[in-house]
């Protein structure tokens, strides 16, 4: 039965449907492994165990029944702990929300529920999902189970490392310059940011609004595909949600095929300032994929050089704006300081206290790009530069069906390696925020062991907004080529995690 | 562009409502300086009349059904509060007595 927590979520789903696994030994199965590990990985930050049991042994009693059940019913999930959830804490990873009980559950945790999917637990990201290592969580960070001595990625680093861990199937996740793919890319698995307004973003506690959306987070393409299936789909409780349907991704991760695609490599994104082994890794799944009969076409994006610049100031604007609301007042920690101060001292001591550095620099970051005399100058341009993002998408997708880069430039970094120095740690998303500025689809998937430390390489593709199923698709497809190659899943290369190591 | 001194750091450090260090004052100026070093750049993006991009997908006119819906009750809404008062949320003073 150990072996269970290891098998993809489409096959745990077939040994559900056919009755071979009850959801309560499948639910207990990953709870078990979650006792075991999290003490060292740190992915949960809560861990709901009564709660999921109690969904999965209603799960169970109902398929006993006979009774008719959604097609995911009694697999287990993790969220990230920005979305709420009446049932268990939300601290989106920072002390000013410790202990904080929503009164609402966010659309894509209310879908899970009537998905009667058990919930297992909420996992950890840097405060707000501010960084790329979750080593500014205030909880501690995450591990990457690959080598427990570096980062599993961020901000959703809880969910790549429970996921990559073998804590939980699926997870969800949320990506804002790269918190869902760059995670992916540093533990061996599968993370998808959709189009923008595709996921219903109610319940998320908002980042920088106009690039947050949330996506699955899996092991392989055909099992984020199950999972974007359910979540996927217009809200009323979201003005930005879209209201058309982008068809079944499970139908497409079905159906890819390489054939005659047009695969666009981005000229500014091709490999300069990688790192070799990673560099080298995304040239062979070029290779694979013109024998398997694409074509690779070369396109330049020139305005992407200045996309970490526009989105170190949309974002902290946004959120600098969006962090507001933590004003001690209606939830949350409050601070009073000595004497008889008024409500704006003690809204600055409890802010002082309950954020930490990362949080900090980036509201007052997005102060100053926000105010008048620098308005222009900083938060004008970045936005005109979106714009410019846009028309090279949109010219680039003239000549090629998706485009390609590494994931991210490196493998996973130790702790520590770039902490205090905030634009090192900025570079990491260099290759994933120009989808989140376009608002345009994009997914991670592994690819290959980088030669120098033996660690995991993502490759991403690049989609044309509302055209989420290619990613599937083509994603699919070049997943299939490299299990091929490798004659196993790539986390199969993953050496057991070791408890207490 | 201007530097981000430490004095213009604690002005908007007070702006954002965060009170700070005088150690986070200076550490702050100096990560937050090359911080918006780098992100000027965004000035040489930009040649001739580009309009602005602040919504991925232009949407407009998003309006629900103008129908009353069940919201939280008053004793929902205040339950996450530090402090309440006869279903009020209870703050300190909002005036300086001086």
């Amino acid at each position: 039965m150990s072996e269970l927590v290891k098998r993809n979520a489409s096959e745990l789903v077939e040994l559900l449907q056919s009755g071979e696994v009850t959801s309560v030994e499948l639910t207990q199965a990953f709870l078990d492994r979650i006792e075991k590990l999290n003490p060292l990985l740190n992915s949960f930050l809560h861990v709901n165990t009564k709660e999921a049991l109690a969904t999965a042994a209603e799960v169970d009693r109902k398929r006993a029944a006979g009774e008719k059940l959604p097609k995911l019913a009694g697999l287990p999930i993790a969220v990230k702990d920005n979305l709420t959830t009446t049932d268990a804490p939300t601290t989106a990873g920072s002390k000013i929300l410790e202990g904080w009980i929503p009164q609402y559950d966010a659309t894509v945790v209310k879908l899970l529920r009537e998905e009667m999917m058990p919930i297992l637990g909420k996992t950890n990201l840097d405060e707000f999902a501010m960084g790329s290592s979750t080593e500014f969580s205030a909880y501690g960070p995450s591990r990457n189970p690959w080598d427990t001595d570096r980062i599993p990625g961020g901000s959703g680093g809880g969910s790549s490392s429970a996921v990559a861990g073998f804590l939980a199937p699926l997870a969800i996740g949320s990506d804002t310059g790269g918190s869902i793919r760059f995670p992916a890319a540093v533990t061996g698995t599968v993370g998808v940011k959709p189009t923008y307004g595709a996921v219903s973003r109610y319940g998320l506690i908002a980042l920088a609004s106009s690039l947050d959306q949330i996506g699955p987070v899996a092991r392989n393409v055909l099992d984020a595909a199950l999972l974007s299936d359910v979540i996927t789909g217009y809200d009323k409780h979201d003005s930005t949600s879209l209201p058309e349907s982008l068809g079944s991704m499970v139908e497409a991760a079905k159906s890819g095929s390489l054939k005659g695609v047009r695969v666009g490599v981005i000229k500014e994104l091709s490999g300069e300032g990688f790192q070799p082994g990673v560099k080298a890794l995304f040239n062979e799944s070029l290779e694979l994929m013109v024998k398997a009969g694409a074509e690779i076409v070369e396109v330049s994006c020139p305005s992407f050089e200045y996309a970490i610049a526009a989105y170190y100031l949309i974002l902290p604007a946004e959120a600098s704006s969006n962090l507001a609301k933590f004003d001690s007042v209606r939830f949350g920690m409050r601070v009073t300081p000595e004497g008889n101060p008024t409500i704006e001292r003690v809204m600055a001591a409890t802010r002082e206290a309950g954020f930490g550095p990362e949080v900090k620099r980036r509201i007052i970051l997005g102060t100053y790009a926000l105010s008048s005399g620098y308005y222009d100058a900083y938060y004008g341009s970045a936005q005109k530069v979106r714009t410019l993002i846009q028309r090279d998408f949109a010219a680039a997708f003239e000549k090629a069906d998706v485009l390609v880069s590494p994931t991210a430039p490196t493998t996973a970094f130790k702790f520590g390696e770039k902490l205090e120095d905030p634009l090192a740690m900025y570079l990491n998303d260099i290759a994933t925020i120009p989808a989140n500025l376009a608002g345009t689809p994009g997914i991670s998937i592994p690819n290959g062991l980088a030669s120098e430390d033996g660690l995991p390489s993502g490759i991403q593709l690049l989609a044309p907004a509302r055209e989420d199923k290619r990613l599937y698709a083509i994603g699919a497809a070049l997943e299939a080529l490299q299990e091929g190659v490798w004659g196993k899943r790539m986390i199969d290369f993953a050496p057991e995690v070791k408890a207490g190591a | 562009m201007s530097e981000l001194t430490p004095d213009l750091v604690r002005h908007l450090a007070s702006l954002a409502r965060i009170q700070v260090t005088d150690a986070e004052v200076d550490r702050f100026a100096e990560q937050l300086s090359l911080i918006v070093e780098s992100v000027a750049a965004v000035n040489n993006a930009v040649a001739g009349d580009v309009p602005a991009t602040s919504h991925p997908i232009p949407m407009a006119n998003v309006f629900r059904e103008d129908v009353v819906e069940p919201s939280l009750t008053q004793e929902q809404a205040l339950s996450g509060a530090p402090d309440s008062d006869q279903g009020r949320f209870r703050v300190a003073a909002i005036l300086d007595e001086e």
